[in-house]
């Protein structure tokens, strides 16, 4: 019955039968709300200080406790959400465009740029990433847009390299082809023809690769080399964690940044992994 | 055997080649750093003219055109000279990395070795008794293994094993000021390890059990078990020995997020190893031993990917090498 319509509506019927993707979408939108919306309902801000209650446990007035300036764990828990979506959805958007154009140069710009481009990510690829991290790190420095660097230019080969299989595969088709003999120059093809053939693969990728930077801005900043405090990150506020004090006594603070961090990531890659299945209805099968 | 020597040498020469941009990349990328080693080794305090910091550039050759320095650099790296650290006393770097190698290979070494154990134990049990309640409750931790961020696994583990329970050290390799006992650096080693390989147990696990189940429903096994064979000896003998083939690659292709794991474990614990020194180094911006740190961890990583496909030519002989 479905088979009457294209192939993106059955993708997006696949999506929607898909009971895992469905929960990571019942569990991220609230939470991107709850992040949204929290100025308007929290009492306080996330560098608003209660001298009177410092490294309290959970209250009724502060929900998941406080830190040991007093400042809410719960404000600062959702100002972290901000924080790392933030980072996550520009580094991504950075990754993309990068990716895309490094993928696109290899296909289109002949055999010496593809060579080039391609030793370059193999090169890129050698080093474990967590060290090339560490190495982005060193040189680009700590900050929001800093870190939004240092993930997107750890993560574009991997894209660049999908991207240009994709490219070579679509560039050889018929229509492509045939534009190519009506006199397409090469924008034209690359962002009429090789764009929305490579959509799919784009899409999941930016999914997956958004809980992959969550991730990497946490690990950053717990090391204390992303997201430096008074900001709010869910990685910095674990980083409170490495003093015994902290990790023994006072959980809340460590504990819910962890929770949020784990339920987020996991809410995205299931998404990500239903449009993938989705997208090619082979990759369920092995 | 001359084909597969070939295949060999064909593998040496590309990784020299990796091993050798690899080398590039780095020099780059720390040269690309803002601020050189100059503004990191002048004690701020001290007043010094332009001049004098212009000399001092001079003297560590830092006016010298990019590939020159490049080749400088590795004309002494080769012979093991990779400059000095800017913190402390400034140790040369080479003894310095190396002396954090054995922690960190000891490390990686035993939670790789757990990951192998329980990895392929698990699968086995699960792909036998398939969609059971051992089955489904592997499949439960194992997702859970993979979903965590080393960072927090361990930061819980270190809660509940030396936090609460008490049972483990809380971190370091030895006992501060006690003489170096073998139980003493096995107590310490236990509890980062196990926690180290649960990313990797999840994933052998998840590999085991697709093997384990493909091969079980082979002919072969059939015809093992209809000429009386008994269970076990299928499993283990005819069934493990196939599965276990994409296993090995698996195990090599993985080492580079072991290392990443590693990182954090050696943090959290106080670990004396590689990942530890390296995150120090980025703190205090200390690029000669970040540089030292990369390169000789990448050609780690190198190297064993290297034996892997080897090992992988030899284990298969139905592998087409060249």
């Amino acid at each position: 019955m479905a088979s009457s319509h294209g192939p993106t509506r059955r993708a997006l019927g696949r999506f929607a039968r898909n009971g895992a993707a469905l929960a990571g979408i019942g569990v991220i939108v609230p939470m991107l709300l709850l992040v949204a919306t929290y100025p308007f309902w929290l009492q306080d801000g996330p560098n608003s200080v209660d001298l009177m209650a410092r490294n309290a446990a959970p209250t009724m007035r502060h929900w998941l406790g406080t830190d040991g300036v007093g400042r809410d764990v719960l404000a600062r828990l959702l100002q972290g959400g901000r924080t790392s979506l933030l980072v996550a959805t520009l580094s991504v958007s950075l990754s993309l465009v990068i990716g895309f154009l490094i993928g696109a140069v290899a296909t289109f710009g002949g055999r010496w740029a593809d060579t080039t481009s391609m030793r370059f990510v193999d090169l890129a690829m050698t080093l474990p990433p967590v060290i090339l991290l560490l190495v982005l790190a060193s040189i680009i420095g700590t900050g929001i847009g800093p870190t939004v660097w240092v993930i997107a230019l750890l993560s574009w080969p991997v894209l660049a390299r999908m991207v240009r299989a994709r490219l070579l595969e679509v560039r050889e088709q018929d229509f492509v082809v045939a534009a190519r003999g009506m006199g397409a120059g090469t924008l034209h093809l690359l962002f009429r023809h090789g764009l929305p053939n490579s959509i799919d693969i784009l899409v999941v990728y930016a999914t997956l690769q958004i809980a992959n930077a969550i991730l990497l801005e946490a690990g950053l900043s717990f090391l204390g080399l992303g997201i430096p405090p008074p900001a709010a990150s869910w990685g910095n506020m674990m980083n409170a964690a490495q003093s015994t004090v902290v990790l023994e006594h006072y959980v809340w603070q460590w504990m819910s940044p962890g929770a949020a961090l784990v339920l987020a990531v996991l809410a995205i890659n299931f998404i990500g992994d239903g449009l993938r299945d989705a997208f090619d209805p082979r990759s369920g099968l092995s | 055997m001359p084909r597969t020597l070939r295949y060999a040498l064909r593998r040496l020469l590309v990784g020299g080649a990796m091993l050798l941009g690899l080398s590039v990349l780095v020099f780059l990328l720390l040269r690309a750093a803002p601020g050189d080693p100059v503004d990191a080794y002048v004690n701020p305090s001290v007043a010094m003219s332009p001049a004098d910091l212009t000399a001092l550039r001079v003297r560590f050759g830092l006016d010298r055109p990019l590939p020159v320095q490049y080749l400088a650099w590795l004309a002494a790296a080769v012979t093991g000279d990779l400059g000095y650290s800017l913190q402390g006393t400034g140790d040369p770097v080479l003894p310095l990395v190396f002396s954090r190698l054995g922690p960190t290979v000891l490390l990686m070494g035993a939670g790789i070795a757990l990951a192998i154990i329980l990895g392929i134990a698990g699968g086995v049990a699960g792909a036998v008794r398939r969609n059971g309640a051992v089955d489904i409750g592997l499949s439960v931790i194992a997702f859970l293994g993979i979903s965590s961020p080393a960072f927090l696994t361990a930061l819980v583990g270190l809660y509940a094993f030396s936090v609460r329970l008490r049972i483990a050290p809380s971190g370091g390799m030895l006992t501060p000021g006690a003489p170096f006992a073998f139980g003493d650096l096995l107590a310490h080693l236990v509890l980062p390890a196990l926690l180290l390989s649960i990313g990797h147990t999840a994933l052998i696990m998840r590999y085991t059990r697709a093997s384990m189940l493909e091969v079980l429903s082979a002919d072969f096994v059939r015809t093992a078990r209809s000429k009386g064979v008994p269970e076990f000896v299928v499993v283990a003998r005819h069934a493990l020995r196939n599965a276990l083939l994409p296993v090995v690659t698996l195990i090599g292709s993985t080492i580079g997020i072991a290392i990443g794991g590693a990182v954090f474990i050696e943090s959290v614990f106080n670990w004396p190893g590689m990942g530890l020194l390296m995150v120090t180094a980025v703190r205090a911006r200390d690029y000669p031993v970040i540089m030292g740190a990369a390169l000789i961890i990448g050609a780690f990583v190198i190297v064993l990917n290297l034996l892997t496909d080897l090992a992988y030519a030899v284990v298969d002989p139905r592998i087409k090498v060249g």
